[in-house]
């Protein structure tokens, strides 16, 4: 019985974790659809020390003109600019990576402020990571005309295995819970009643579950490499949504990467959604991403490495990603058409990544 | 009862000792930056705050925290 004990506390050699890599990209992103052009930089660095810690600092900024349908429909407002940047901090210990993060979000009538704390463990000589985190935002929603604040709570918990099926396939099942509560709708959008307009009104609490699956596959003689993901989605607020995307990816010689993808999503909307109510109720929206719709989209990816091993960078490489969107709503109506409303959305990343 | 507990105990612990199927040296191909779930973190940051803040689903992602800049 000793011995089978013994033998049972034999861990075989491990692939033992790694922190993660140390890069640093520079990306500008730019967004345009349905009226809104959104625009801006992004910065990512994160250097290691001592092979067991980790710092990562972020900058993101979102540059926004135009005027989406809410907008022209509602002749109401909308921030500007929003600017995030964020920290963060790993320690690696044995195969066991913990880390901790901070962000904080500002536009002229929304600030969001979210700590981030998360804990994977490698199992089975690295065949399987076991992966939880949990995240606490804390949100201030305004309105630039009058003096309206009101505040947001939410608490996020993620838990995902990741397991090494062969030696060309990996796959993931992740779950994450997100509760919210205190005021949930965007302070400007109005719904309608009888064609009148009257300020939404949600629920002040939202809790939802999202289930997501993943497995790549690298298909060795021809040197590609398949992704495919699915979610599931629901809520408390009675949205229900799946989305499968598929991606195909293989290099082009030994400095070239191209990819190719595209992406299905289908919603059914909020219970307490309508396009024109026939009556005032508790709750009502008219946010059309609370609506029933689907979309879809296709999207390419090419990169190119510039350089190896010069001075003290091992690489540089240029990427371009292109995603055009198609949203299509079932009962959110275009009130200057009568029409359902349907547009296109084109989706622009140009970045640079460095590895030291 | 006692033994089926017991042996309950040393097969779930002979699971630690499982001898990984995939060694370490077959991994060349999981290594490979192309099998990532995540290849460039800082995109699919881009990419999913692109689609959550004009789809109710959220979440089993890979972003965390942020605002809205989604008029």
């Amino acid at each position: 019985m000793l011995a089978l004990l013994l033998a049972a506390f034999y861990v075989a050699p491990a692939a033992a974790a790694t922190l993660p890599e140390e890069r640093a990209d520079a990306l500008y992103h730019y967004y345009s659809g349905g009226g809104v052009d959104v625009q801006g930089p992004a910065l990512l660095v994160r250097k290691n020390f001592a092979e067991k810690y980790s710092v990562s600092a972020s900058y993101y900024v979102d540059s926004v003109s135009g005027a989406s349908i809410d907008v022209v429909t509602n002749a109401s407002a909308y921030s500007e600019n929003r600017s995030q940047f964020g920290v963060g901090f790993d320690y690696l210990y044995g195969d066991t990576l913990m880390n901790i993060s901070y962000s904080q979000s500002d536009e002229n009538d929304y600030e969001a402020k979210t700590m981030v704390v998360g804990l994977s463990h490698d199992f089975f000589g690295g065949m399987s990571t076991l992966a939880m985190g949990f995240s606490r935002g804390d949100d201030t929603v305004m309105r630039v005309d009058t003096m309206f604040e009101d505040t947001i709570d939410r608490f996020q918990y993620r838990l995902g295995w990741t397991q090494i099926l062969s030696p060309t396939l990996v796959a993931a099942i992740n779950y994450e819970g997100v509760a919210e509560e205190g005021f949930l709708n965007n302070p400007y959008r109005s719904a309608r009643v009888l064609g009148a307009s009257v300020l939404e009104r949600y629920p002040r609490t939202r809790t939802s579950n999202a289930l997501g699956l993943q497995a790549n596959k690298y298909w060795g003689d021809r040197s590609f490499v398949t992704r495919l993901k699915y979610r599931f989605y629901d809520d408390t607020w009675g949205i229900t949504a799946n989305n499968i995307e598929l991606i195909f990816s293989r290099r082009i010689g030994e400095k070239s990467e191209v990819g190719l993808g595209g992406r299905f999503y289908v919603q059914n909307g909020a219970s307490f959604y309508s396009d024109n109510f026939d009556q005032e109720y508790l709750y009502m929206a008219r946010d059309k991403e609370l609506s029933d719709f689907t979309s879809v989209s296709f999207g390419g990816r090419v990169s190119y490495e510039l350089f190896r091993d010069r001075g003290r960078f091992a690489k540089g490489k240029l990427t371009l990603m292109y995603d055009r969107i198609h949203f299509s709503y079932d009962n959110f109506t275009d009130i200057r058409s009568g029409e359902l409303y349907e547009f296109n959305a084109n989706v622009i990343q140009l970045f640079f990544t460095a590895w030291y | 009862m006692r033994k089926l507990s017991l042996l309950l105990i040393v097969l779930l612990l002979g699971a630690c000792a499982t001898e990984p199927w995939v060694r370490p040296y077959e991994r060349e191909a999981l290594a490979d930056p192309l099998m990532s779930f995540s290849q460039d973190p800082i995109a699919d940051n881009v990419r999913t705050h692109v689609l959550e803040v004009r789809e109710g689903a959220r979440g089993a992602g890979e972003s965390h925290g942020g605002g809205c800049g989604c008029n």
